[in-house]
């Protein structure tokens, strides 16, 4: 009954606060759509500037299955400053022999390396070109087997994109992040403006006021993640291979887990600024080391101690490798205990103020 | 008469710095009592720790008998905050109706609740507006409005009046005259000392000590003092009558 006040209570606060409504339904679609964008167009193509070589190897370059390549002609002084000027990223030049012949074990290649792994990508465009070339070019009496690859996709397919492997850890970060600072930010104003010294003179429970938090901000992240997951799979066309009960609920033990961590540290707050100032230190780390990242041994040790690395496994394995409660169970195992611990927490130092 | 409310020997201290000395007072049931003090003296911190939700260093705090924290002592006390203790973006009305509900009101109980204690302190017709467009003194009425919700036995009231207008305060005046024939006991902090002559017994304090405790007229009558504003500043000098 008065975990149910508490909880509509909150319910209220929120739909009276135009602006946080907005945030929690606008700002999520945001993020999603510019990290879908700036993720898909990742491999949109590449510019390619040709100094000097044989048309067969200009062919192989462009004719590339897998990657859109635009090719154009430079002069040798041109190139460099055509890379410089950011028209092309890379500049090949393949020199004749003594014979007249393209030497294809003389490749010249300038290249800007700023992306490291956009430029390691060209390479291997321009070393595969060339193969390709010089089996046009040379044609080799002996017959080689061509080596055919015949790929079968044990997660996944060939139509995923970059985006699909991150989406699912950007509906536990979003999660969090919002219910973190919304629900920090509630509870913070809850003790600065004398509100819970006044509910603490009433015949509540430490704990009915905790809970009617969880419930509150519960209906608030089911609702939230609903709207997110619909948009991730239906307009960003992500796949999800598991079961979308299964989702929101590692979404709805993801945002009390969140909650339960604002609160707590909103005690240690004493004002809204201050509790924004705990994204750096909170919030950031765990998106690096939630295992969106691949990560070196060491710093994977420390992701274990974050909420949202477990989150992250738990929502990638349920959307992107279609597993049951069965192979996450784990997972909602130690968010639970980390949630129990938040919620203690809160429990004692609310007994500081009252002893029942 | 039995004593309602009872503080025993309490001292409290923030960060070191003492701002509570063994303080004891008495309030027998269906007393006004007044406590009267500038600010900073202790007053919010007592009532505070009357109302269960500050923990003495030393000492106890009784409320009908009981030790207080008590959560089912708690449900026959209101308490009303100095600075109002609203929230701002809920209507006055959803303000009342989530504090009834967490005293254990609902339905049409809770509703007929609602609109006895706003008319009390007039603000029946203005429950629909949200609290941020409230002033100051519409806030502390809804405040005492929701220390009233759950028709409580003891009335905790931290600075009551303050930016209330003297015609409303005459008429919640009033109200706490009728409520303590009822049977409500009252504490009612001030630092307006014309105000601590309306109550029936009255409590001088002053940096954390108890300094004198009787009826106004008692309190008048042995600092030899004209009114309470010169008793207080006799008992402040700790008992020296003033040679100027």
């Amino acid at each position: 009954m008065r975990v149910k006040a508490v909880a509509l209570r909150i319910l209220n606060q929120i739909r009276h606060d135009k602006r946080t409504v907005g945030i929690i339904v606008v700002a999520p679609l945001l993020i999603l759509s510019i990290v879908y964008f700036i993720l898909d167009s990742g491999d949109s193509g590449y510019d390619i500037g040709i100094i000097k070589a044989p048309d067969s190897f200009v062919e192989a370059l462009k004719d590339n299955e897998d990657f859109d390549v635009n090719v154009s002609y430079y002069d040798g002084e041109l190139a460099e400053k055509a890379i410089r000027d950011g028209e092309i990223t890379a500049a090949v030049s393949i020199p004749n022999d003594d014979e007249g012949m393209a030497d294809y074990s003389d490749i010249e290649v300038l290249i800007d390396g700023t992306d490291a792994s956009k430029a390691a990508r060209i390479k291997s465009l321009i070393a595969v070109a060339a193969a390709e070339a010089i089996k046009k070019d040379i044609p080799i009496p002996v017959s080689f087997a061509e080596p055919e690859i015949q790929t079968d996709y044990i997660y996944g397919g060939d139509d995923w994109s970059l985006f699909d492997n991150y989406g699912a850890a950007m509906i536990g970060i979003i999660i969090f992040f919002l219910v973190f600072l919304i629900a920090g930010i509630n509870f913070l104003g809850e003790r600065t403006t004398g509100t819970l010294q006044k509910l603490l003179s009433t015949p509540i429970r430490r704990g009915e006021i905790i809970t009617g938090y969880a419930l509150g901000f519960s209906v608030l992240a089911v609702l939230q993640s609903s709207i997110v997951t619909f948009f991730v799979v239906y307009v960003l066309k992500m796949p999800l291979e598991g079961s979308i009960w299964l989702v929101l609920f590692v979404n709805l033990i993801t945002a009390i887990c969140a909650l339960t961590l604002g609160m707590l540290l909103s005690t240690l707050a004493n004002s809204e600024f201050q509790m924004v100032q705990f994204i750096p230190i909170v919030i950031l780390p765990q998106i690096f080391l939630c295992g969106l990242f691949e990560l070196s041994g060491g710093w994977e040790i420390v992701g274990y101690f974050m909420p949202l690395y477990y989150t992250t496994d738990a929502l990638t394995e349920v959307m992107l490798h279609g597993s049951g409660f069965s192979e996450i169970y784990k997972d909602l195992i130690v968010l639970v205990c980390l949630l129990t611990v938040f919620m203690a927490a809160n429990s004692a130092l609310l007994r500081k103020q009252r002893s029942v | 008469m039995e004593d309602c409310i009872r503080l025993d020997h309490i001292n409290k201290s923030f960060a070191k710095k003492q701002v509570l000395f063994d303080v004891s007072l008495k309030v027998p049931k269906g007393c006004i009592f007044g406590l009267l003090g500038p600010s900073g003296c202790g007053k919010t911190t007592s009532v505070k720790i009357m109302a269960g939700i500050l923990k003495q260093d030393s000492g106890s705090a009784y409320i009908m008998g009981g030790l207080m924290p008590d959560l089912s002592l708690m449900a026959q006390m209101g308490y009303m905050a100095q600075s109002a203790a609203l929230y701002p973006t809920l209507s006055a009305y959803e303000n009342l109706k989530f504090f009834g509900s967490v005293y254990g009101l609902r339905g049409s109980a809770l509703a007929e609740r609602i609109s006895k204690v706003a008319d009390l302190v007039g603000l029946g017709s203005e429950l629909k507006k949200t609290v941020s467009a409230y002033s100051e003194g519409m806030k502390q009425r809804l405040s005492l409005a929701i220390a009233l919700l759950p028709d409580p036995k003891v009335l905790l009231l931290d600075e009551p009046t303050v930016g209330i207008d003297p015609v409303l305060r005459k008429s919640i005046w009033k109200e706490l005259y009728a409520l303590s024939d009822q049977g409500v006991t009252i504490l009612v902090t001030t630092h307006v000392m014309d105000e601590a002559g309306k109550c029936h017994r009255l409590a001088m304090m002053r940096q954390g000590v108890l300094l004198a405790e009787g009826t106004p007229a008692e309190i008048i009558e042995k600092s030899g003092a004209k009114n309470i504003e010169d008793a207080f500043i006799y008992f402040g000098r700790g008992g020296v009558s003033d040679e100027s």
